[in-house]
């Protein structure tokens, strides 16, 4: 049995909103970082989905757009976190008010 | 057959996208994003994206998480993942409740655009490499070169920012550790 498309974009859908509630929830940058992959990788899922449902590859093409951006953000955000480590000693986000108002 | 394999890896992609977020150790955090990239990619394969999958396991997998993983190592973070953290029942509450009506509005959405939507049988052009690899450096060509550039600088300014600042760098520079204390 073929399994209907929107199966899937539930199931993304899901995955984001568990990705959000990670984000806004979590102290530990790493595991804010986390949970945004999370949501990156969820939108690819409909975007895929997409593509499936309407036959069409630029679904296909903007995932691979996607997965680059996803490794750029995370190598600066990476980065940015050592730099914040080796000022700070933590990463715990709550602690680091620098820049709130 | 399908629907077995997909139950299966959206069951294991939704558990470990918990797991993802509740668990307080970012290393294990981070090794059950493994699972749910992973459990993504078998569904992209799926979907009809083969190459996708692929890429996804390789570059996600591979690459990206290895570099969390690094950094988690690199920065002990066992001892501040220990301490409990700090209060906020109220921003639990009301990021759970922001969660669930996005995940209503979204699921309603998909829902009512595509629930009675049937697919046919996998189309063969959909899945061919080459015609999308046509595709990719026809109309996309620009928009792959200006990704090559992004990556480009997004290397060049992690260097920068991850970069030990110099202790004799004169009197006065800005990166200087002691300051911003």
């Amino acid at each position: 049995m073929s399994v209907p498309v929107s199966w899937y974009l539930v199931l993304a859908a899901v995955l984001f909103a568990i990705g959000t509630a990670g984000a806004l929830t979590r102290r530990n940058g790493i595991t804010i970082f986390l949970s945004i992959e999370l949501m990156l990788n969820s939108v690819n899922l409909t975007l895929v989905g997409f593509s499936r449902l309407l036959e069409d590859r630029t679904g296909q093409i903007v995932v691979l757009f996607v997965l680059a951006v996803a490794a750029a953000e995370a190598a600066v955000g990476l980065a940015l976190f050592i730099a914040l480590y080796r000022h700070r000693r933590t990463i715990d986000l709550d602690r680091v008010n620098l820049m709130r108002w | 057959m399908e629907l077995a394999i997909f139950a299966i890896f959206a069951a294991l992609a939704l558990v470990s996208a918990l797991v993802v977020v509740l668990h307080r150790d970012p290393v294990k955090s981070t090794l059950s994003l493994v699972v749910t990239l992973f459990a993504t990619g078998v569904l992209f394969i799926l979907l009809g994206a083969p190459f996708i999958g692929v890429l996804q396991v390789l570059v996600y997998t591979g690459a990206i998480v290895v570099l969390f993983l690094f950094v988690v190592m690199l920065l002990n973070l066992q001892r501040e993942a220990r301490r409990s953290e700090p209060g906020g029942r109220g921003q639990k509450v009301f990021a759970g409740l922001g969660a669930a009506a996005f995940l209503a509005f979204t699921a309603i959405a998909l829902w009512r655009a595509t629930g009675g939507a049937q697919t046919g049988p996998l189309a063969p052009d959909l899945v061919d490499l080459q015609s999308f690899a046509i595709e990719l450096f026809g109309g996309y060509l620009l928009t792959f070169e200006v990704v090559g550039v992004l990556l480009l600088v997004a290397v060049i300014a992690a260097y920068i920012v991850a970069k030990r600042p110099e202790p004799a760098s004169g009197s006065g520079g800005d990166s200087n550790p002691e300051g911003s204390r």
